[in-house]
């Protein structure tokens, strides 16, 4: 292998990061915006509508004038860490998009094999993508430290409880799905789930599925989940201390956490990139993944503008004797119906190459 | 029994959740109440207590007689008059100062005026950039009040019936 074969193919990969990691920064942007406007539809107002058409440039001027702005570093903070911190909670969000396939192409019939759409196609993507999202609790719990404010302090505290709590479920949740696709390569999960959206596994695991992507919604601290920043009580928790730049990198994070859970849960319950019925296979099926992704992060949105937060017990106690059993159950109620006769051959649908 | 059953169903099948996300669901498609403010206007009552204003009688003359009933009443101490004699032996002010910063906009000073002379009007957008020119002089008042003179008799006229 050349130097020049070297050079292309991290030319390549390069393009790949940019074609991933630009549309996700610009999906950031959007989303905050949606959200608003969706909050303020739900309350009876118009949300922002000035700038630009229908105010569609107003994520653009957000980001401009938090760019423009002074980032403030408190005498007493750890300056490394503080500022270490926000890109710490970044990086592992941008870093596990590498993982998730994007849907099936033959390049127009170029390939004879139709290839993943994935920065990687890992064998493991299910446990990269579980490593690397828990790698975010860092970024927070350096960040809320860092600060040395004890409002940024106790914010990190209940963060890094509430992160670690929500965890093990989503981890015993994605156990269920394993179950029953028999593989950890997140294009394998989707294949297993193609020919409509009776083979999608919300339907056998659908109480799994509810615990999952609410445990998603705990684990990238939104509402009603979002204890964290728990304005009425620690003004803004662990961020309290970050202005500017920094501040943004927070907020990018979150969104960045909140597309990734709606793409994993689409991915993982909602059968990817696959059309809910075989007629409906017209439609390009990276189109499908991320209109499921969409209305996904709406009810993250949704949530937000319907639910008051949790009381902090009350949050541990769904968390551990609620979630935690519930997803144990499931585990137990699919491992014995695959080894029961009559049971298996039910389960035996969902599971590929088991009939 | 069957009430612990029907309290079971309606938690795990998160029934009350469910009905959360259906109301805020039906408000998403409701008509928005927003009034955008530089565009559209919300109605002013006849009674709204916004700039102040000295008005004049038709003739030309001053109305007040610097009775000083505002000066006193005004709960923030806005009000600054002085008094002198004038040639033809009526009493006029010759300083009427209202500090706009200072006024909390009760509406007591044209309540307490027995000749209707210290009015508020419906101007509300008097913002300015420095705080000296939120301190309204004698001819400032004098002047915000000929200018809306037709506006606040007709306000004061349609207050007419309530007094």
């Amino acid at each position: 292998m050349s130097w020049l074969d070297t050079a292309i193919t991290a030319g390549i990969w390069a393009l790949e990061v940019l074609a991933i990691a630009i549309p996700v920064a610009l999906s950031v942007a959007y989303i905050t915006y949606a959200e608003r406007r969706v909050i303020g539809w739900m309350q009876i107002r118009k949300g922002c509508n000035r700038v630009g058409w229908a105010g569609l440039l107003q994520p653009i001027a957000d980001g401009l004038k938090l760019f423009l702005k002074e980032t403030i570093i408190p005498t007493t903070a750890n300056k490394f860490l503080f500022v270490a911190a926000p890109v710490m909670s970044l990086l592992p969000v941008l870093v596990a998009f590498a993982v998730v396939p994007f849907g099936e192409t033959t390049l127009g019939g170029l390939w004879k094999v139709a290839h993943v759409m994935a920065i990687s196609n890992l064998n493991i993507g299910v446990l990269y993508v579980m490593a690397i999202s828990s790698l975010g609790i860092y970024g927070i719990l350096m960040a809320g430290w860092a600060s040395n404010s004890k409002y940024a302090f106790l914010g990190a505290i209940r963060a890094t409880c509430q992160m670690v709590s929500y965890e093990i479920a989503m981890g015993f949740a994605i156990v269920c799905v394993l179950m029953l696709a028999g593989s950890l390569n997140l294009a394998e999960i989707v294949r297993a789930q193609s020919g409509g959206f009776w083979h999608w596994y919300f339907i056998p695991l659908f109480p799994v599925f509810l615990v999952y992507f609410i445990s998603g919604v705990a684990e990238t601290n939104r509402s009603p989940f979002d204890l964290t920043e728990g304005e009425s009580e620690i003004v803004a928790g662990f961020f309290v201390e970050y202005s500017g730049m920094w501040f943004a990198t927070f907020s990018l994070a979150e969104y960045g956490a909140m597309i990734l859970i709606s793409l994993i849960t689409s991915i993982m319950f909602l059968g990817g990139w696959h059309a809910p019925f075989p007629f409906l296979d017209v439609i390009p099926g990276t189109v499908w993944l991320l209109g499921k992704t969409a209305f996904l992060i709406f009810m993250f949105i949704w949530f937000r503008a319907t639910f008051p937060r949790y009381r902090y017990d009350q949050l541990m106690r769904l968390g551990w004797k609620v979630f935690l059993p519930v997803t144990l159950a499931w585990i137990a109620v699919i491992g014995i119906s695959i080894y029961t006769p009559v049971l298996s051959d039910i389960i035996g649908f969902w599971r590929p190459g088991s009939t | 029994m069957m009430s612990i059953i029907k309290r079971a169903v309606k938690t795990w099948l998160l029934m009350e959740l469910f009905r959360g996300l259906m109301l805020t669901g039906k408000y998403l498609f409701k008509k928005k109440i927003t009034v955008e403010y530089p565009e559209e206007r919300t109605p002013l009552s006849p009674r709204f207590r916004g700039l102040h204003a000295l008005r004049r009688y038709a003739s030309g003359e001053e109305r007040c007689i610097a009775c000083k009933l505002c000066e006193v009443v005004c709960p923030a101490l806005a009000i600054t008059i002085e008094s002198e004699e004038r040639d033809d032996g009526t009493r006029r002010t010759t300083r009427y100062d209202i500090d706009m910063t200072k006024c909390i906009y009760c509406g007591f000073c044209q309540e307490a005026c027995p000749v209707d002379a210290i009015v508020e009007t419906q101007v509300f957008e008097f913002a300015s950039e420095t705080r000296a020119e939120l301190y309204y002089t004698k001819d400032m008042l004098l002047k915000v009040g000929e200018r809306y003179e037709s506006e606040i008799a007709a306000n004061i006229a349609a207050d007419e019936r309530y007094r």
